[in-house]
């Protein structure tokens, strides 16, 4: 099947939104988004990607070699590091919500107070 | 809203969602197939045009710097954010740090992972833009050969090793680097962020090569692992603080 791979993107997706949804802890939410997060790294590289080709990198393979897309490299590269230091802001106010409210259950957190 | 609802309303959301994605699969070209013009006109003329052997590091730092500028500064306000909110919380100044007892094994062999861990973030780092790697990669494992000093020896070395006003330098100026360069960049009459260097760019596949790419990519390196560092520290301050509390 040729286009498996992005439909393995699409199911990690759905996957981590379902986790979303559901979530009765803040810290599974996060790992939640993460999981639908990294389905776009899936997305990126199975676009680049090409059969027989080498890494795009020509430090020991002559020029002109076949090799995969690097932009979309270059976007899963940068996607990772994002991922993380947006994930970490998450986890801080995670533990804002415990101290302030001492809960961590999204569901009960539904009035704020200014 | 009930749990109930809640799932309906998330089946039925994701059963279009889940239709239209498939649709959109359907439509790509098929996998391993082909890349796109853009990827190959790059595969093709970076290394010629930018002396760089690694396309995605020249992708990354030139052909589409300003979109990195963008992630790095995303990192920058993620950080600056964490720090923010947990210091801000933090009630009192954590203190004398207190470790637990720790086997003089642990730290030995933990110590020399560490030192490993800072020449290998080195290597990634500085060859970056040769073979696999760079700076964001090497970055983080620059960061992890901290995370190894306070899981080998302990809170106090860790905070000794990384005092929190050098971290906070460090992580602006990895992001001033990109501004900088960008601006330089502008007043000598090129476009934001073009390559300072064109007339000589060295020999493709040294470290003397590529021009603003090869400081752009430190400037990355020291964004990223400083960005790392502030996260450990904050983290584990609000672990000390509450271990305290507990007392």
């Amino acid at each position: 099947m040729s286009v498996f791979p992005y439909l393995v993107a699409v199911f990690i997706f759905l996957a981590g939104l379902y986790g979303v949804v559901t979530s009765t802890h803040l810290i599974h939410l996060v790992v939640s988004l993460s999981v639908a997060q990294s389905s776009t790294y899936v997305l990126l590289l199975a676009i680049g990607y090409r059969h027989g080709a080498t890494a795009p990198i020509f430090a020991d393979v002559p020029r002109g070699t076949r090799a995969v897309d690097p932009v979309v490299q270059a976007l899963a590269l940068t996607d990772v590091v994002v991922g993380v230091t947006v994930s970490a802001l998450l986890l801080a106010l995670a533990i804002e919500a415990q101290k302030r409210k001492q809960t961590m259950n999204p569901n009960e957190l539904h009035t704020m107070h200014g | 809203m009930r749990r109930r609802q809640r799932l309906l309303l998330f089946g039925a959301g994701a059963l279009g969602l889940g239709a239209l994605l498939v649709w959109a699969a359907a439509g790509l070209p098929d996998f391993g197939t082909q890349t796109s013009a853009y990827a190959s006109l790059l595969n093709h003329t970076a290394v010629e045009q930018r002396h760089a052997t690694n396309v995605v590091a020249a992708v990354v730092f030139d052909y589409r710097g300003f979109d990195t500028m963008g992630e790095e500064l995303i990192v920058l306000g993620a950080v600056f954010g964490v720090a923010l909110l947990l210091r801000e919380a933090r009630e009192e100044d954590v203190g004398r740090p207190r470790d637990d007892v720790r086997g003089e094994l642990v730290g030995a062999v933990g110590l020399g992972a560490a030192t490993v861990a800072l020449l290998v973030g080195l290597y990634v780092v500085m060859h970056g833009y040769i073979t696999p790697g760079g700076g964001f990669q090497g970055g983080v494992v620059l960061a992890s050969a901290f995370a190894l000093v306070y899981m080998a020896g302990g809170f106090r070395s860790y905070k000794r090793l990384t005092p929190i006003d050098a971290v906070d330098a460090a992580e602006g100026v990895g992001a001033a680097v990109f501004a900088a360069i960008g601006v330089i960049g502008l007043a000598l009459g090129l476009a934001f962020l073009a390559n300072l260097m064109p007339g000589s760019l060295g020999t493709a596949g040294t470290l003397a090569s590529s021009g603003s790419i090869s400081i752009l990519n430190v400037g990355a390196a020291l964004e990223v692992a400083a960005a790392f560092v502030l996260l450990f520290t904050e983290f584990l301050e609000e672990l000390q603080a509450e271990r305290l509390g507990l007392e």
